[in-house]
């Protein structure tokens, strides 16, 4: 047995290649995920010959294709701008693994803002949709720019006030000070509150991430992919599939951190604590995922006055009472 | 930035383009959006000139005549025989629909008897034929208003009856198999049974589609008072089939001056209240279940015998001309036969259902959303083959 010590920034950068591994397998797989469960729902097979096994290599194999296709930047964009656009898109997304604890230890850096850095990096993506957008030279990729930052604006609130809340049951914004609060996960505890403030959380992460029905940036039926029509090869990947799906599991992970008790088990009986804690977390990620795909190929999509009355008519003011439950809960409560 | 395209040019030096300039105001200026003539929404080659003033549509213009193909003059240049297949592939969603309004022109002209096996034939396939058509519009609806599912739901109906129909006439789109006097050939064996149980199939699954779309919230709120189109506004087009219907005019030809044998048969016309992108929706897929009923009361009652009339080896229609109104999927078509006595016609006039819808869209789409013109486009069905010809 080999004993390896490492110097602090040795184990930084480790880590840091552990998530660069992490990030883009995990999107493949979510993408494998998409396709299948998409399929399912819809009385199909989905990808089958790819890599032999029902297709398993599919999303691999997209990407290869991508990887070769031109890359065309249209004549009248604004190249600077229209090239940065998807790493910074795609950077943000990368930098939320940083402070997801995927098990009691496993983590990059346990920030003690953590729950605030999320909220801040998350939402620096949408930058990235309004850069795309404005330089493309292209209205479709225009209007649909101008919808991801009035759709930002509109539900970063909600998100905001949920994710509050639960620093305020908490009592720390460290993400595995939450996770260690919640002897029962706050879904289920303080019961009604848990949930309501979960499924504000959905929505706007949903509203956020731009998924279906709240997809009205990309509509492919009415702004062909909004932000990302001019874009092709591996631009497109990068600033659109692959950080959406990465986001999505992001997103997932954040919400089994903040609700389903991270990387505990679901619910506090001694038997359980058998399986290890990264299980628990892998297990709460792919259901979030699932709810998130389920919910995605059910409905039809809003319009986009809809989706801001919808917000700053119902969810914002039912986000600021919730969290005057949760103080009241915190100060009086059991 | 210079615009290249006179038409354009035009529209940019009139007021339309005037920025809107007043104190204390927000400054906003309006914008041409090109929607198509390559654009998701339009399933073909449509364009659609919208002026927009941020996401509300100022003024929309539709341009037709990128699918045109010169069929009416083609015609003139082919014999009867040759001019069903043309004819079918008009509106390649409904060939047999589109067959058979030649058929009959003929048959009137040459005064040939067709023996009920034969008409009983092409009613049942002509409303297979529409319900094909009626879950294809159901289906592009669906997925324009971004429900993806349902889409694939209606495709697993359309393919049992494809089959039937597949089995009977060798084709998927474009049939061929009318002819002046009857049928190419009589159905096969086991046809009756295979084309019921499709047909049962579908409106057993009807509900379903109820319940994922028309039940759901979202649908309401995208579709309910969206895109209205007056009754007036639609008889002054002459807009007919399901859109006319949700407009809430009844006229069915079918119903009214009946052609073939629909007068033996039992069917309501659905119709609409308000006009709106519901209402268009809702008649559309009631129709498939009226569609339905037809099918079932045609192959009950099929009467044996030949399925072909007297019919002279050489084509001729005698001189004269003829004016035929059918029931499209999508509308009347009006086919306007003139014959100098020979081969060929003369002049053939097609009025296509596609095209009248399609005029009256710039009275909906003003003053609605970006959002809504997908939800108006996708309601107002219409095939880009039927509007230019």
């Amino acid at each position: 047995m080999i004993e390896i010590t490492l110097t602090a920034w040795q184990m930084l950068v480790v880590k840091l290649l552990i998530i660069l591994i992490i990030v883009p397998v995990g999107a493949l797989v979510g993408g494998y995920v998409l396709h299948k469960e998409m399929a399912h729902m819809q009385h199909r097979l989905g990808p089958m010959y790819a890599g032999g096994w029902h297709g398993w290599a599919q999303t691999l194999a997209d990407g290869i294709k991508f990887a070769y296709k031109e890359d065309i930047i249209p004549a009248s964009a604004d190249k600077r701008v229209f090239s940065l656009a998807p790493a910074v898109i795609f950077v943000p997304v990368l930098l939320l693994y940083l402070v997801i604890p995927i098990d009691r230890n496993l983590i990059v850096e346990d920030l003690d803002v953590g729950l605030f850095f999320l909220l801040a990096i998350g939402s620096v993506g949408s930058i990235g949709v309004l850069m795309a957008g404005w330089s493309s030279a292209n209205k479709y990729a225009l209007i649909g720019a101008l919808r991801s930052a009035g759709q930002l604006i509109a539900y970063e609130l909600p998100i905001v006030f949920s994710a509050a809340a639960i620093a305020m049951l908490a009592g720390t914004l460290s993400l595995v000070g939450i996770v260690e609060a919640q002897d029962w996960p706050f879904i289920l505890w303080p019961p009604g509150l848990g949930l309501a403030l979960f499924l504000l959380f959905l929505v706007g992460a949903m509203a956020e991430m731009a998924l279906p029905p709240f997809d009205m940036p990309v509509a492919e039926s009415e702004l062909i992919t909004g932000p990302f029509t001019e874009y092709t090869g591996m631009r497109f990947i990068f600033g659109f599939f692959f950080a959406e799906t990465a986001h999505m599991i992001a997103f997932a992970a954040i919400g089994t951190t903040l609700f389903l008790g991270g990387y505990k088990p679901i619910v506090p009986w001694g038997p359980l604590d058998v399986i290890p804690g990264v299980l628990w977390f892998f297990v709460k990620t792919s259901f979030m995922v699932f709810l998130l795909l389920w919910i995605r190929f059910s409905f039809p999509r809003l319009r986009e006055d809809q989706l801001q009355k919808f917000a700053w008519k119902v969810l914002i003011p039912l986000s600021l009472v919730l969290i005057l439950v949760t103080g009241a809960w915190v100060l009086y409560g059991p | 930035m210079t615009i290249k395209d006179p038409e354009l040019q035009n529209l940019q030096d009139s007021s339309a383009f005037a920025t809107e300039v007043s104190e204390g105001r927000l400054v906003t200026e309006q914008m041409l959006l090109n929607v198509g003539p390559q654009h998701p929404a339009t399933h073909g080659v449509f364009r659609l000139l919208a002026t927009i003033d941020g996401e509300r549509i100022v003024r929309a213009e539709p341009i037709v005549g990128y699918m045109h193909r010169g069929y009416e003059k083609l015609v003139e240049q082919r014999d009867y025989r040759q001019i069903t297949n043309l004819i079918s592939r008009m509106d390649w969603l409904s060939g047999i629909n589109n067959e058979l309004p030649l058929a009959l022109a003929l048959e009137e002209l040459m005064e040939i008897e067709v023996p009920p096996r034969a008409q009983y034939l092409r009613v049942a396939l002509a409303e297979m034929n529409r319900i094909l058509n009626h879950l294809m519009f159901f289906q592009s609806f669906s997925a324009e208003l971004g429900a993806i599912t349902p889409t694939f739901y209606a495709f697993r109906e359309r393919e049992d009856i494809q089959y039937a129909m597949e089995t009977v006439t060798g084709g998927r789109m474009h049939f061929g198999f009318f002819r002046p006097g009857g049928l190419k050939e009589d159905v096969p064996r086991g046809f009756t049974a295979m084309a019921l149980a499709a047909v049962r199939k579908v409106i057993k699954r009807l509900p379903d589609y109820e319940d994922l779309l028309t039940g759901n919230e979202i649908f309401k709120q995208r579709t309910i008072d969206i895109g209205v189109l007056d009754k007036e506004v639609a008889y002054s087009y002459g807009v007919s089939g399901p859109i006319g219907r949700g407009s809430s005019i009844d006229m069915d030809v079918r119903r009214d001056e009946p052609y073939l044998v629909y007068d033996e048969f039992d069917f309501d016309v659905c119709r609409g209240t308000h006009g709106d992108c519901f209402d268009r929706f809702w008649v559309l897929l009631h129709e498939v279940i009226e569609s339905a009923k037809i099918v079932e009361q045609a192959l009950a009652g099929l009467p044996p015998g030949p399925i072909m009339g007297k019919v002279p080896r050489v084509v001729e229609a005698p001189k004269g001309e003829v004016y035929i109104r059918t029931e499209n999927p999508l509308g009347e078509l009006g086919l306007y036969l003139v014959s100098d006595g020979g081969k060929r016609p003369y002049r053939i006039k097609i009025r296509t259902p596609s095209f009248s819808n399609v005029s009256a869209l710039p009275h909906v789409l003003e003053n609605t959303l970006v959002a809504d013109m997908i939800a108006i486009l996708g309601s107002f069905f219409f095939v880009l083959g039927d509007v230019d010809r």
